[in-house]
């Protein structure tokens, strides 16, 4: 457990949607599981705070839950994204690359040098 | 958007979260349910799988905390909390929150119906399109700042001008109306063809007056309003096109101004009927110099700044000055714009009205502060039992922000409801004259000010508790009876209420002198009796009009003869000029020995009455020398006049006026002086004395030259002193004047004592005003000092009690408590009377309230000084007494 990062800030919302459109409608305990197991167990997640995390973009419009059935036959809540989530999935990936693009620049020459 | 969208959601789940709770613990329930699951899949006990999935989530009740957060909003959550303790706390003190909440609300209340009247004053746009462009325009003379213009030059003005979209004119008079059931006099405006069209008036039906359509000689036009239409001709549309009968003579109806359309600037007034200026029956309507009362009003073209106007209009009259310089000597024309002109006279007052409003409700807030901290310190314990509990200070704050914000709501909220009923009073006690009075009542405007002043003053009077917070020391609080903060706060009681007596003291020294004022005002001799004189319009019948000087002389003589008849009536005389504080009327003239000048700026002037024998008895005016005018002084008699005092002094100096001759302008006879008669108080008690216009003369009806005697038949005013009361005595005269004819009216009854009464209502209202603030501000700032006092002689209850054990004088202590309560008070009195010479003079200057009196008036300062110390006594009075029967062995005992 040492050596897994904390979830950053904001980081969290992209995460979820991602998950989100690679898996479909899912619940909340397999978005948790996903996004560890995405994370090569790199990261050590909260689950607590992903639920106001989903409440928030639900609240927002980008993801949609209804009640369903879990693969064990479970009654548990199921998110998916909406077409707005898909968009703005879009837009924030876009603005996370650009953002790691940017530092990379700033790491690398240091390497070399 | 999404923001917006959240936000709403949120505020949706304010009131759902209930529901919302079940539901997302059956969702945690599932998710611990799916880990628990997973757990034991891999091998763990159900027990461990449990417990590392409620690791990993962080906590079942976190969790759910986080989630509602999320859910609601929580800063209105704790708002909620904080306004339902609030209302806890409030209920739970009834007496102080009924306290609080009437004292504010008035102090709200008087706040939001002044500043309703202010809005509507002086703060609302005038209802006409693009009003910024709108001014008034006067001739201004020598002897007038703000003269009337001549029609002839109201002509050139109009055509020769380069920056005015529009000059129009205007003139009040009033017409014998006939052949609509009885003969009644109406009201009417003169006015020319540009005066409706200028404004952006409408007509409800018809037209209005077409450009020429208002030149002299052209066919007699009338447009009425809707409020006659409806009456005369129960608003059918056929009115247009039909004849009235105006002084005999028959005028087209051609349009109906609506009824919303009221304006009274200069001496326009809306009126029923409104005549093109062309009709006025006055030969001297072609006289270039004369004054007839006509002022214009214009409209600047786009984009024409005022100052470019005023350059503009001064060529145009040096232009003229140059043509005609006997007639137009010194003539200017002067624009005012037209909200300035409308409320310059009530600024001041309103402005300094509200001032002393705001003032009351300082204090007000003062006592309530005072009353919290009491409160807070009852409270202190709660506070830091919460604090220690782990409350942070600022949510403490919060809270006692929010118990004040409440009561200053529900104040404002009282405020408002006393606020429209209290308009409608000041409304009926303002000043008649009172310009755009329609325009006052309760709008968005006024309920944005009553909101700001109710947060303004909860915070106010809730920040100075609050921030005690902040110095508070916890443990000594929580520890039982602390003295340090009892004594920090205690100070900064005394301070409030020295505050609170300072400015009251200037409130009642503002409300002194405007008592100073109207008493030095009824000692101002008018030089006329004010008891059972009467002053009414009399209008012949038309038939009257063009049926030359005898006939008329012999009309004059019989309608006199038929008044004076009139039982009760002692003495009756008509007058066509000036009548003392109601209406005036100038003469010009050179003395015997002069030089005639060669215009009128070369001239002397004088106040001219017309008047017949009868007017000396009247009024009551008192005769020095020589006699008044006699029914001797007719047509065939020399030219006589009677002067007053100040003439005589003025242009006589100490040699004797009889027999004196002076040349009036507008005869070729000279005229010689048979009598001197006191001086009468012509322009208001107030403005009399200053105004540089005040020798008088008096002429002989009987004497007037043929033009104007043929005027007098188109009205004329009518001076009786009946021993019978006014109202009485106008029934009989009017019966008898219709007994005389039935088509002539009588009109406008005025008793002296009302004219005189009316010329000081302004000031009147003011001083209601101011005094009673004065007196609300008198009374708060005595309950105020009551409190510390009080609170002041129960926190030493103790040390009083040992005191007296130890063998002090019961009387000791009553002075004691006399002193502390007596210090507060003269320090209050000292900063007062320092503000209040500051302000006083602010009142002198911006206002013309003060009459006779310095705003340094040291009876009035001393004078309310002593008034405040004595209540200020009185208010320590109780307390005082109480701290005499403190019980030493009570205290003792219970020490």
């Amino acid at each position: 457990m040492g050596n897994k990062t904390d979830v950053w800030q904001g980081t969290l919302a992209l995460m979820v949607l991602k998950t989100l459109e690679a898996m479909g409608p899912i619940h909340g305990y397999g978005i948790a599981r996903r996004i560890e197991q995405t994370s090569g167990n790199l990261l050590s997640l909260n689950y607590g705070t992903l639920y106001p995390a989903l409440l928030k973009l639900e609240q927002e419009g980008f993801v949609a839950s209804e009640w369903g059935l879990s693969e064990n036959n479970r009654k548990a809540k199921f998110y998916k994204l909406t077409r707005a989530g898909r968009k703005q999935l879009e837009r924030e990936a876009r603005d996370w690359e650009q953002a790691t693009a940017i530092l990379a620049r700033f790491l690398s020459p240091a390497e070399e040098a | 958007m999404r923001k917006l969208r959240a936000l709403w959601m949120r505020v949706g789940g304010l009131f759902r979260f209930k529901g919302a709770d079940g539901e997302f613990s059956a969702e945690l329930e599932s998710h611990v349910a799916m880990h628990v699951e997973d757990g034991v899949r891999a091998g763990l006990s159900e027990e461990e799988a449990r417990r590392q999935a409620m690791i990993r989530l962080g906590g079942l009740e976190q969790t759910k905390i986080a989630y509602r957060e999320r859910q609601g909003l929580p800063w209105f959550e704790t708002l909620w909390q904080d306004v339902r303790f609030g209302m806890r706390m409030l209920a739970k003190s009834p007496g102080f929150t009924i306290v609080a909440v009437l004292t504010l609300g008035l102090g709200i209340g008087a706040n939001t119906a002044l500043f309703s009247v202010v809005n509507g004053v002086l703060l609302n746009p005038l209802p006409y399109p693009h009003a910024d462009e709108l001014v008034t325009v006067h001739a201004s003379k020598p002897n007038f700042s703000e003269g009337s213009i001549s029609y002839l030059n109201f002509r050139d003005w109009q055509r020769d001008n380069k920056t005015l979209a529009a000059l129009a004119v205007s003139r009040g008079t009033g017409f014998n109306l006939t052949g609509m059931g009885d003969a009644e006099e109406v009201r009417a405006e003169l006015v020319s063809s540009d005066f409706f069209a200028l404004l952006g008036v409408k007509p409800v039906i018809g037209r209005l007056f077409a450009p020429h359509e208002d030149e002299v000689g052209r066919e007699p036009l009338v447009m009425i309003s809707e409020g006659f239409w409806a009456r005369k001709f129960g608003s059918r549309p056929d009115a247009v096109g039909r004849v009235l009968t105006l002084d005999g003579r028959d005028y087209t109806i051609v349009g109906v101004v609506p009824v919303n359309f009221d304006l009274q600037i200069n001496n326009f007034r809306a009126s029923d009927i409104y005549v093109p200026i062309g009709q006025f029956r006055n030969p001297a309507l072609n006289y270039r110099a004369a004054g007839l009362g006509i002022h214009g009003i214009a409209r600047l073209k786009p984009g024409v700044t005022l100052e470019q106007a005023k350059a503009d209009m001064k060529q145009v009259s040096e232009r003229l000055e140059q043509i005609y310089p006997e007639a137009d000597q010194g003539i200017r024309a002067k624009l005012v714009p037209f909200k300035y002109e409308m409320v310059r006279n009530v600024k001041p007052l309103l402005l300094i009205l509200m001032g002393a409003v705001g003032f009351v409700l300082l204090i007000a807030c003062v006592n309530i502060a005072n009353l919290l901290l009491v409160r807070s310190n009852a409270r202190a314990q709660e506070f830091a039992v919460r604090s220690a509990l782990g409350a942070g200070r600022v949510r403490l704050v919060r809270q006692l922000l929010t118990e004040s914000l409440m009561l200053s709501l529900l104040g404002g909220a009282l405020g408002l409801a006393l606020a429209s009923w209290g308009t409608k009073l000041l409304l009926r006690l303002l000043p008649e004259q009172l310009p755009r009075a329609a325009d006052v009542h309760v709008s968005g405007a006024v309920l944005c000010f009553t909101l700001a002043v109710s947060l303004g003053a909860g915070t106010l009077f809730g920040l100075m508790p609050a921030l005690r917070i902040f110095k508070q020391n916890l443990q000594d609080a929580l520890k039982e009876g602390s003295r340090s903060a009892t004594g920090s706060r205690q100070r900064v009681q005394s301070w409030l209420v020295v505050f609170q007596m300072a400015t009251t003291l200037v409130l009642l020294a503002g409300a002194g002198l405007m008592i100073r004022s109207l008493m030095k005002l009824s000692e101002v001799d008018t030089g006329f009796q004010t008891r059972g004189v009467l002053t009414f319009g009399l209008q012949p019948t038309p038939t009257m009009i063009n049926q030359g000087p005898d006939a008329e002389r012999a009309y004059l003589r019989e309608a006199n003869a038929r008044i004076a008849a009139i039982p009760g009536v002692d003495a009756v005389s008509f007058s066509w000029a000036a009548l003392p504080m109601l209406s005036d009327d100038e003469d010009l003239f050179w003395l015997d020995g002069e030089a005639k000048p060669q215009n009128q700026a070369g001239m002397h002037w004088a106040i001219r009455y017309i008047v017949e024998p009868g007017y000396l008895p009247a009024m009551g005016i008192r005769l020095r020398k020589g006699r008044f005018l006699a029914a001797s002084d007719d047509e065939h008699a020399q030219r006589a006049v009677v002067i007053d005092e100040v003439f005589a002094r003025k242009f006589f100096g100490n040699a004797d006026p009889i027999g004196k001759q002076i040349h009036l302008e507008q005869y070729d006879d000279p005229a010689t002086v048979v009598g001197v008669v006191g001086h009468v108080n012509q322009w208001g008690l107030d403005n009399d004395a200053v105004n540089p216009l005040r020798a008088e003369i008096y002429q002989a009806m009987m004497q007037l030259p043929e033009q104007q005697l043929r005027l007098t038949m188109m009205g004329m005013d009518t001076v009786v002193h009946s021993r019978y009361n006014a109202e009485a005595t106008f029934k009989s005269i009017q019966s008898a004047v219709a007994q005389m004819n039935h088509e002539q009216v009588v009109y406008n009854p005025e008793s002296m004592e009302a004219a005189i009464a009316y010329t000081l209502t302004g000031r009147r209202f003011t001083m209601i005003l101011l005094a009673t603030f004065a007196g609300a501000a008198l009374l708060l700032a005595s309950i105020g000092l009551y409190g510390v006092i009080s609170y002041l002689v129960a926190q030493h209850a103790r040390e009083i009690g040992v005191r007296m054990a130890l063998g002090a004088d019961r009387r000791d202590v009553f002075r004691w408590v006399l002193v502390c309560g007596g210090k507060l008070a003269v320090f209050g009195a000292v900063a007062g009377v320092l503000a209040a010479l500051a302000l006083t003079q602010v009142i002198a200057r911006f206002s013309s309230l003060l009459y006779g009196v310095h705003a340094y008036d040291p009876w009035t300062m001393a004078g309310v000084t002593l008034v405040m110390m004595v209540v200020a006594l009185a208010a320590c009075y109780l307390p005082a007494r109480r701290a005499m029967e403190i019980d030493p062995m009570q205290v003792l005992r219970t020490e």
